[in-house]
């Protein structure tokens, strides 16, 4: 379990996160929401361990993260970041392999388990037929899938994702989040928790089984879809007159600007 | 019949043949060629009297020379590829980012102190490079970083600097010297005007120590290239391999030029064929470029000892006029392609 304990991040003299404070529990599919610059992936570097709190406190499992060495962190929460960047110089392959350094010696010897875990995951996002592939050649969404199963190879029970779904179009978009929805739900050993930033809240009300809603560094409210995905929260936070509908009875609602459909 | 694999499909073995073949052509050519047998004869120990003053070439000139610029070379190709990885910049190189004038204006000090080619110089020139070469080199870091990455342009702007003011304080170091100092300019062009196997037996363990901590550093030095945050997040003690690996790049870096002078561009140009040949796994990366290092400054010795012959070009001359062209056609290509 994740326990965010009145967590308070800044950038020198620039508070980006404000006294935030959440559980987690595990086997839940999480999403952060909220306008552009409410804290949302300082929120993601804060969690993964990369950015020191200013103060509060983040526990894993009851275990103060700050106290968790680096090798032994990443063996517990895996990122998939934002893809831009990735060393093109790299196979696919190379990349997905590498998800397996915390489980390694510093000369990264790999094993046929560790070769096994990387395939394994490949062929969950979809991304074996790129093995070969140099990561300079791949297309955003391709890259974007390589991290999942990056951080899937890195076998960490926390998966912390940073907008997956940007860089992919619609098809893939569903894929990846139905693909992150399957190992949050799942039995077993390839169970995970999940918490991922998500700009759409379309694909929040469909896949996410908690919603964290960050405005301006603070968390303006925490809980189920139905609790927080409501016209009034959502249009104060984004300032925007938003609508929520209900097409079947038990469905799954949408949310458009209030203006949709009146013209 | 079968078709000849290519020849890349074999790293270490083409690369090993270049080695050899470059050893060879070290030891046999120079103002005086001594011709194969003669060396066979004389490392057998069944040279006639004829073949005396070969003997004499060989065993105190030759063959001391062909060890100590095989050692530099991988020293530098070893330290700029440590450098590239590190600052994950295709243009870092000892020579550009100033570390090789740092260590050399520390060096050049240290022989003012010392003597030049006393016993004792021979060990504390090096540490007095390794010292100059790590200020340096944390100097331009600290001058070119933008919060936590290092672009290129800074980089090299910074290195530029930074060299151009501490070549400066050694020129003019050298202009208020006389007598012994006055050599070292001559040694700084890289003219290798040290002899014997003095100079090899003191650089051997600082670049047996700096080598064999490089080469254990390629997985980290891979993990790195995607930044030191997500480094961080897949488990890799960033900071922890960073001072690793610049300690052990700068101590190549420094022991290279302790015992050879600046010379510029071998760090740069072999780390950049080895990549461009064989993909950018540092694990591989390292060791051709270590030998390839060896090979192709060995290379250029021959061609500094008989291009003029008699006469004897510094090597830093023959690497500098191969290796400026060669600069701007990475700098070009970098900005072109996205291979990096």
């Amino acid at each position: 379990m994740l326990r965010v304990e009145n967590l308070t991040v800044a950038y020198g003299s620039r508070v980006a996160l404000r006294e935030v404070s959440f559980d987690l529990p595990d086997g839940r599919l999480m999403a952060i929401i909220g306008p552009n610059g409410a804290g949302k992936s300082t929120l993601i570097r804060a969690l993964s361990g990369v950015l020191a709190p200013r103060s509060g406190r983040i526990l894993v499992d009851g275990q103060d993260l700050a106290s968790i060495p680096s090798m032994e962190r990443a063996r517990r929460i895996a990122v998939v970041p934002q893809a831009r960047q990735l060393p093109p110089a790299f196979t696919a392959w190379e990349v997905v392999l590498m998800g397996r350094t915390p489980h390694l010696n510093w000369f990264g010897q790999t094993s046929a388990r560790d070769e096994e875990l990387a395939r394994q995951a490949m062929e969950r996002t979809n991304t074996l037929h790129l093995a070969e592939r140099r990561v300079g050649e791949l297309s955003g969404g391709e890259q974007q899938r390589l991290l999942l199963a990056r951080a899937l190879t890195q076998s960490a029970p926390l998966l912390l994702l940073d907008e997956p779904t940007t860089h992919l179009d619609l098809q893939h978009q569903l894929a990846l989040l139905g693909q992150v929805r399957g190992l949050v739900h799942e039995n077993g050993t390839a169970r995970r928790t999940a918490l991922t930033v998500l700009h759409d809240l379309n694909l929040v009300a469909r896949y996410a089984d908690l919603v964290a809603l960050l405005v301006d560094g603070r968390l303006a409210a925490c809980g189920t879809p139905a609790e927080v995905l409501t016209p009034e929260r959502l249009s104060e936070a984004y300032q925007v007159p938003l609508r929520v509908l209900t097409p079947a009875p038990g469905g799954t609602p949408i949310i458009v600007p209030s203006s949709f459909g009146q013209d | 019949m079968k078709a000849l694999p290519p020849l890349t499909a074999h790293p270490y073995r083409l690369t090993t043949a270049l080695l050899v073949i470059a050893l060879v052509l070290s030891v046999l050519v120079g103002s005086v060629f001594i011709p194969p047998i003669e060396v066979w004869r004389a490392l057998v120990g069944a040279a006639p009297a004829a073949s005396e003053a070969f003997s004499t070439i060989l065993f105190s000139l030759r063959l001391p020379r062909t060890a100590l610029m095989a050692l530099v070379g991988a020293c530098l190709a070893g330290s700029g590829t440590a450098y590239q990885g590190l600052f994950r910049n295709p243009l870092a190189d000892p020579y550009l980012i100033g570390v090789a004038s740092g260590a050399g204006l520390a060096a050049v000090l240290a022989m003012g102190v010392r003597g030049l080619f006393s016993a004792t110089s021979l060990f504390f020139v090096p540490l007095a490079a390794f010292t100059g070469g790590l200020l340096t080199v944390l100097a331009v870091y600290l001058l070119a970083r933008v919060g936590k990455t290092v672009p290129t342009t800074n980089l090299i702007l910074a290195g530029v600097a930074v060299s151009s003011f501490t070549t400066a304080l050694t020129s003019f170091l050298m202009l208020q010297a006389t007598g012994e100092l006055r050599r070292a300019l001559v040694w700084m062009l890289g003219g290798s005007t040290l002899s014997g196997w003095q100079p090899v037996l003191a650089l051997l363990p600082y670049a047996v120590v700096g080598l064999g901590a490089l080469l254990t550093s390629g997985y980290s030095l891979n993990v790195l290239q995607f930044g030191d945050e997500q480094a961080a997040q897949m488990g890799l003690p960033v900071t922890r391999v960073r001072v690793f690996v610049i300690a052990a790049a700068s101590l190549c870096a420094a022991a290279a030029v302790a015992f050879a002078g600046v010379i510029g561009f071998v760090g740069l140009i072999v780390p950049h064929l080895a990549r461009l040949v064989w993909g950018g796994d540092y694990r591989r990366l390292l060791p051709i470029s270590i030998l390839s290092g060896a090979a192709l400054l060995l290379l250029a010795d021959v061609l500094a000892r008989v291009l003029l012959a008699p006469q004897e070009l510094p090597v830093g001359v023959i690497t500098a006029l191969a290796g400026a062209p060669f600069f701007l056609w990475v700098l070009r290509r970098s900005r072109q392609q996205n291979y990096w």
